[in-house]
């Protein structure tokens, strides 16, 4: 039996307690129409709600979106959580308005990518592509 | 339970390691409960699954969700959503929410989530859920697999009548007018009763159940009807029937699939053969051909 | 002379099309994806008796001496940190000129809870400032007098609290509340459609706006009510005409709902007020805030039969597009910021916020806060634009997409209708698939360069410079929760409790809910605390997916 090739699943979660979702559904819709499987699981998600659903969905990715500065609270807090529940292959993006400094800062503590407003939806799928080239996504 | 996330994407990737996870959890009598839910955008029905879940958990029921959503037919991807309205239950270890795409399945959805059933059965849960938007074939697949189908309606869409169109009768085995509290419940309820009493006799009547998702009310009642329901399965000697019916379709699905592989790949691998194909067009000599002389290694 | 006109019209149409046109490829319909034409005539005026301002339906405005009377309020919204330090910049923006307060609040105080819970960790004091008792309100209006200043405060689902800390803080002021002025957002419906903070199901949050609204209309007669917004439609991502259509739709559920609690319309209908964006597309604001004028007059006096002029005149705040801004070269955020203003000013806004440079990076410093302030200034007494009422009505292109706007409005009230109205429309997701749709629209433009955001995707600068930004001291945090504790332990705790008992019990009745919250909140009960009685009764609200 060959195996199907599985497209990439992406949790993409809103962390934190803001509702601003306007950049993380275009977001979403973008890695949808770029042939990815996205598990969106909404607002208000603690890092280990994120880190569960990721779990459960076998998920390779999780995108996570914030807009109320807590970024350095809570996208490390996912990144640890991660690492609890020996998960670490589990890669983290994330988004949001988030300030150069902060953005090194998370990078050393393991997030892999950050994604300022502004940046044209192809480069975060060109991250994607580039990151998980194995996987055909259409 | 990474392990078991992890042996359903075997599943849907349709790993030639699913054959021995078959034979690993052959003997395991466990055989969950299996529900399926299907209904129109907006009728509430994920809400609905998430208070009979509560329901459940309240019975120290340990419970999964398997939720489908449609993939897009042009790019592959999707948008999974379900989970969103199940988080009351997020952390919940006995609870297990996987959203699946319709696509990516190779032999359907209906064959991944048998296989599914099974692993979550061997994992020790008691009830299975699956969910689907009723629009396209996905409901049809979970009828094929649930012992009882719930179909949700409202009384605000006027769903009722396009899904009742739409072949939906033969598969509900329990009808939920969802929203309860809304005007025109009752009149929703009355059309419903009318087309059902058209229908031809059967044994199995459908009930027809209010509910209000959002405040839990009617949610045992439900239960009770899906109770009812296996019971009748049971004892009318239909779930045994079913049960075979299925392993025999079952078994008849992956012989498909393993032909269709096996011919593809005997295509690839003898241009000969292909060649013959495109001269003669003769696709039936050709396939009977590919059956009888190659085997797999 | 009349033949003459429509030659002159012909000739200028051939030479227009026989003249080469740009190709850059670039949308010349408005940012809303209104298709423009490249001329107005006198055509395209509508057929109607002339307008004035003052006069039904008040399309050139509410006031007949338009900002010769009275200039517009400058507003500007602030709020970080402790409630002591948002009190020293309130009294810094006081002493600058500022004529009104507006507090904006942290996270957790907008969540409804208590800065000591788990789930706010890593929030407190960063998007405003954090409330969790009466004794931060006390701090917060410390040395204000709140009799001789009108206050702004934008929450939602835990409005009434908010306000009813506000009243206890005047009671102690010595102020009764009849003399208080100001506008709660209590706008639960946009929440629903766009913001999405909120905590209860639509009928509770529904009638706890009703019972602010009811209580205000005898106890706090001077107080808005409510601030029906299209603001954070927009910044979803909605078009104009959708933030126009979907906010009037929230008023009139407001309005239906009030009725429907036995109030007269008049008794309430003047206290509604409004606020809208005003993003980039410079005439397609002013078009909106003119039709969003005429359009609520004609509804409150036609469809409502409300009797008094001042039922019909709509009023409303303005802020400058958050999301317009952008981080790369956020000085131009001054430029965009005072183009929106303008708009504003243009369409007759009551009272109006300038968005900071940096506002799209953190909250705003002190300097960049003053920018923001003195470019409203410079609108006010440099430009010359406040000495003539509407200067752009009989504009040819401007009443004709005022109409247009109209137009567009009357079509989703339609719809909305159709679906059963604004709830249901928001229980099925129609305004938020309209609006994630609308979102995504453009932002595929942006990606095809069929629009342009100077220094995002033309014109960019290849290494920025970055500017210096407001940072929150983390340790707030734990000095904020030591604050909780020691309020919870100072408090007579059996007064507290049997507040909160007969809030409970009141929630599960229909009696007006505001006396109860008023009792709990003077006798010190946490906003926490309070949210999570009306929870226990209520139960909590989890939207419908709209991706």
């Amino acid at each position: 039996m060959p195996t199907a090739v599985r497209p990439v699943r992406i949790v993409v979660a809103k962390v934190g307690l803001d509702g601003h979702d306007r950049g993380v559904k275009v977001v979403a819709r973008a890695l949808r129409d770029a042939g990815y499987e996205v598990i969106y699981t909404g607002l208000r998600q603690t890092p280990e709600m994120v880190v569960d659903a990721a779990l459960q969905e076998d998920a390779q990715v999780i995108g996570l979106s914030i807009h109320s500065g807590a970024h350095m609270t809570l996208f490390p807090a996912v990144v640890e959580e991660l690492k609890r529940r020996k998960a670490t292959d589990i890669i983290v993006f994330g988004g949001g308005i988030i300030p150069d400094d902060d953005i090194t800062a998370l990078k050393k503590r393991g997030v892999e990518e950050i994604f300022t407003p502004g940046t044209p939806l192809q480069e975060i799928v060109d991250w994607l592509r580039k990151r998980f080239p194995e996987s055909a996504t259409k | 339970m990474r392990a078991l996330a992890r042996a359903i994407t075997l599943v849907e990737r349709r790993d030639p390691s699913v054959r021995n996870l078959e034979d690993a959890i052959r003997n395991d009598a466990r055989v969950p409960g299996v529900t399926g839910f299907t209904g129109a955008p907006g009728t509430g029905k994920s809400t609905l699954v998430d208070s009979v879940v509560t329901l459940l958990r309240g019975q120290e029921q340990s419970v999964a969700v398997l939720a489908t959503d449609p993939n897009s037919p042009f790019t592959g991807g999707a948008i999974l959503g379900d989970r969103i309205r199940m988080q009351r239950h997020a952390l919940d270890p006995k609870v297990f929410i996987r959203s699946m795409g319709a696509r990516g399945h190779l032999g359907g959805l209906s064959l991944a989530s048998r296989e599914a059933i099974r692993l979550l059965g061997a994992f020790g849960f008691d009830q299975v859920i699956l969910e689907t938007v009723g629009v396209g074939q996905s409901e049809l697949e979970v009828a094929a697999v649930a012992d009882t189908t719930v179909v949700v309606l409202t009384p605000n869409l006027g769903d009722s009548v396009q899904m009742i169109k739409a072949g939906i009768l033969e598969i509900a085995d329990i009808f939920v007018v969802n929203k309860a509290d809304l005007d025109g419940h009752g009149r929703a309820v009355a059309e419903l009763r009318t087309m059902l009493n058209m229908a031809p006799k059967a044994v199995w009547k459908p009930p027809i159940i209010p509910t209000v998702a959002t405040r839990q009310e009617g949610v045992e009642q439900l239960w009770e009807a899906i109770l009812a329901h296996r019971r009748h399965l049971e004892k009318s000697g239909r779930a045994k029937e079913l049960s075979e019916r299925r392993l025999r379709d079952e078994t008849a699905e992956v012989a498909a699939e393993l032909a269709r592989d096996r011919t593809r790949r005997a295509l690839q691998e003898d241009p000969t053969l292909t060649e013959r194909l495109l001269k003669d067009g003769t696709p039936y000599r050709t396939a009977e051909e590919i059956l009888r002389t190659r085997t797999d290694n | 002379m009349k033949v003459r006109a429509r030659d002159a019209k012909e000739a200028w149409r051939e030479e227009f099309e026989s003249s080469p046109a740009r190709d850059d490829g670039i949308e010349t319909s408005t940012i809303s994806g209104i298709p423009l034409e490249p001329l107005y005539t006198s055509a395209d005026l509508p057929r109607r008796a002339e307008e004035y301002p003052g006069q039904f339906p008040y399309t050139r405005g509410i006031h007949p001496s338009g900002y010769r009377g009275r200039l517009w309020t400058m507003r500007q919204f602030s709020g970080f940190a402790t409630a002591e330090e948002t009190n020293r910049r309130y009294k810094y923006l006081l002493a600058n000129g500022q004529t009104g307060l507006s507090v904006a609040f942290d996270m957790p105080t907008l969540m409804g809870q208590d800065s000591d819970a788990p789930t706010s960790r890593g929030e407190v004091g960063h998007c405003g400032v954090a409330i969790d008792s009466l004794a931060d309100m006390e701090t917060l209006f410390e040395g204000i007098p709140l009799a001789d200043i009108t206050t702004s405060m934008t929450i939602n689902s835990p409005a009434a609290i908010l306000l009813c800390m506000y009243i206890a803080v005047a009671e102690e002021q010595g102020v009764p509340a009849s003399k208080l002025g100001g506008t709660l957002q209590n706008d639960i419906l946009k929440e629903f459609i766009a913001q999405k903070e909120f905590i209860f199901p639509p009928a509770p949050s529904m009638r706890l706006v009703v019972d602010s609204i009811e209580y205000c209309a005898k106890e706090v007669p001077k107080w808005n009510t409510i601030s029906i917004s299209g603001y954070h439609i927009r910044e979803a991502g909605s078009t104009a005409a959708q933030e126009l259509a979907f906010t009037l739709a929230d008023g009139m559920a407001y309005v239906d709902a009030c009725l429907e609690r036995g109030m007269h319309i008049d008794d309430f209908a003047s206290r509604l007020s409004f606020f809208f964006d005003a993003h980039i597309d410079f005439f397609e604001e002013i078009a909106k805030f003119r039709a969003a004028r005429r359009i609520w007059a004609r509804w409150m006096r036609e469809r409502y039969g409300a009797q008094q002029e001042r039922s019909w005149k709509l009023r409303f705040h303005t802020q400058t597009a958050g999301v317009s801004l952008t981080a790369q070269q956020p000085e131009l955020n001054i430029a965009r910021t005072a183009v929106e203003a303008l708009a504003a000013v243009l369409g007759g806004t009551q009272s109006l916020h300038t968005n900071a440079m940096d506002e799209v990076l953190a909250l705003p410093t002190d300097k960049a806060a003053r920018l923001a302030l003195r470019t409203q200034q410079l609108l006010a007494y440099e430009t010359g634009v406040a000495s003539t009422i509407d200067p752009l009505g009989g504009s040819y292109f401007v009443e004709a997409l005022t109409d247009e706007m109209e137009r567009q409005a009357e079509a989703y009230f339609k719809r909305i209708e159709e679906i059963g109205g604004v709830i249901p429309a928001i229980e099925v997701g129609f305004f938020q698939k309209e609006i994630a749709d609308a979102a995504f629209r453009y932002q595929q433009e942006l990606e095809q360069k069929r629009r342009i955001v100077v220094g995002v995707n033309e014109f960019t600068n290849a290494d920025e410079e970055s500017i210096e930004i407001l940072r929150i001291d983390p340790r707030l945090e734990s000095e904020q929760a030591e604050r909780i504790s020691e309020v919870r332990r100072k408090r007579d705790q059996a007064k507290c409790s049997n507040a909160l008992d007969r809030l409970r019990r009141a929630a599960a009745g229909t009696d007006n809910l505001m006396p109860y919250i008023l009792d709990a909140v003077r006798a010190y009960a946490t906003e926490g605390e309070i949210m999570h009685t009306m929870v226990e009764v209520f139960g909590t609200y989890t939207e419908t997916a709209v991706v």
